[in-house]
């Protein structure tokens, strides 16, 4: 029974970067346990050289994505026994990204991408003025309402097989991220935004496999999103103005 | 123009010639499930749209739909899967939509002259 001090847990873990290599692992199996306990406990206790990253182990700061068992995974909020029910874990790096050391990737690249999907916020008012008033009813709300909770932990950008076929695709967040804004009536930044999403690597290269809203941690659909970005570039292209 | 700008028009070009296959399509098999009722004859097709100026109309409407549709689809497949480069990958994909738009008239042109015969 999970719990017990006597059983273990068969653990291989990516070492090294691009060119490295699974070391096996064994790890007291706890119960509630996590992944990302069974890679503290190989890092405390195992093998002090072991590179990865984590910070709030509580599902909000998005920072211990890896793959696990073959998919990738918010590791904090992953209980053992939901992924390893025959006492086995193959945990390695993001996909997609270029891993640094161990599990460790460089997130460089996947933020740039919010970057040039116009991921920034455009304000239009000043400090003088009063505040924006948005029902919660207000169906552009709405709209951002279902996009705003990511955060940014790169696993939709891992599963999505069109970054990996074409590495320039922005990808689901960034994209994601846009539809937010573009829903945000305190933006200014119109058609610019849309013009910077509709690139030839942009929204138009989805193909809807719906990778990022099956892997979403916080159970996200940037596929909607996406979608809802072809449309709004489309409207904007027969009136015109994009 | 802007990649942007050419992107969404392609996209909006694929998605429109969609709109139409979809009905010339659900057509062209609903006239092969009615054709084949009796036998499949050359005779029977030739009599049926040989010399068919609607049916040759809707042949015409189809292979134009093709000719739009299929060669984004192609352009999309060869720049994910293959190294070509975009100069190259829009060469193909241009020659494609011309050999749909050549081959396919001249079908609608030769069941269309059946009806002479």
């Amino acid at each position: 029974m999970a719990g017990t001090a006597s059983e273990t847990l068969s653990v291989s873990i990516w070492r090294g970067g691009a060119a490295g290599r699974f070391v096996a692992y064994q790890v007291p199996r706890r119960e509630s346990q996590t992944v990302l306990d069974v890679v503290t406990f190989v890092q405390r206790r195992l093998d002090a050289s072991l590179s990865y990253r984590f910070a709030c182990r509580v599902g909000m700061c998005g920072s211990c994505a890896m793959t696990v068992n073959g998919k990738p995974r918010w590791t904090c909020r992953t209980h053992v026994s939901k992924v390893a029910k025959d006492g086995r874990l193959e945990i390695a790096p993001l996909r997609n990204l270029p891993v640094v050391k161990d599990l460790s990737v460089d997130m460089r690249t996947f933020f740039d991408k919010w970057t040039e999907a116009g991921g920034a916020f455009a304000p239009t008012a000043t400090r003088a003025d009063g505040f924006a008033t948005i029902p919660p009813t207000d169906a552009k709300r709405r709209n951002a309402d279902g996009g705003i909770e990511c955060i940014g932990c790169g696993v939709c950008y891992s599963a999505c097989d069109v970054v990996a076929w074409n590495p320039k695709y922005l990808g689901p967040a960034a994209l994601n991220r846009a539809w937010t804004l573009v829903n945000d009536a305190r933006d200014g930044a119109g058609a610019g935004r849309l013009l910077k999403v509709a690139g030839d690597a942009g929204c138009h290269a989805c193909h809807s496999h719906e990778a990022c809203r099956e892997h979403c941690p916080k159970h996200l659909n940037p596929t909607a999103a996406i979608a809802s970005l072809k449309r709004a570039v489309a409207v904007a292209a027969l009136k015109g103005s994009l | 123009m802007s990649a942007a700008r050419v992107e969404t028009w392609l996209w909006l070009a694929q998605r429109g010639s969609a709109a139409v296959l979809a009905v010339a399509v659900a057509v062209h098999l609903a006239g092969i499930i009615f054709a084949v009722q009796g036998g499949l004859t050359a005779a029977e097709i030739a009599g049926r749209v040989g010399g068919s100026t609607a049916w040759a109309a809707f042949y015409g409407v189809f292979v134009v739909a093709a000719t739009v549709h299929a060669p984004i689809g192609i352009r999309t497949v060869l720049s994910e899967m293959t190294a070509l480069p975009p100069f190259s990958v829009n060469a193909v994909a241009a020659l494609f939509a011309a050999m749909l738009l050549v081959s396919g008239f001249i079908a609608v042109a030769a069941v269309y002259q059946l009806g002479a015969a």
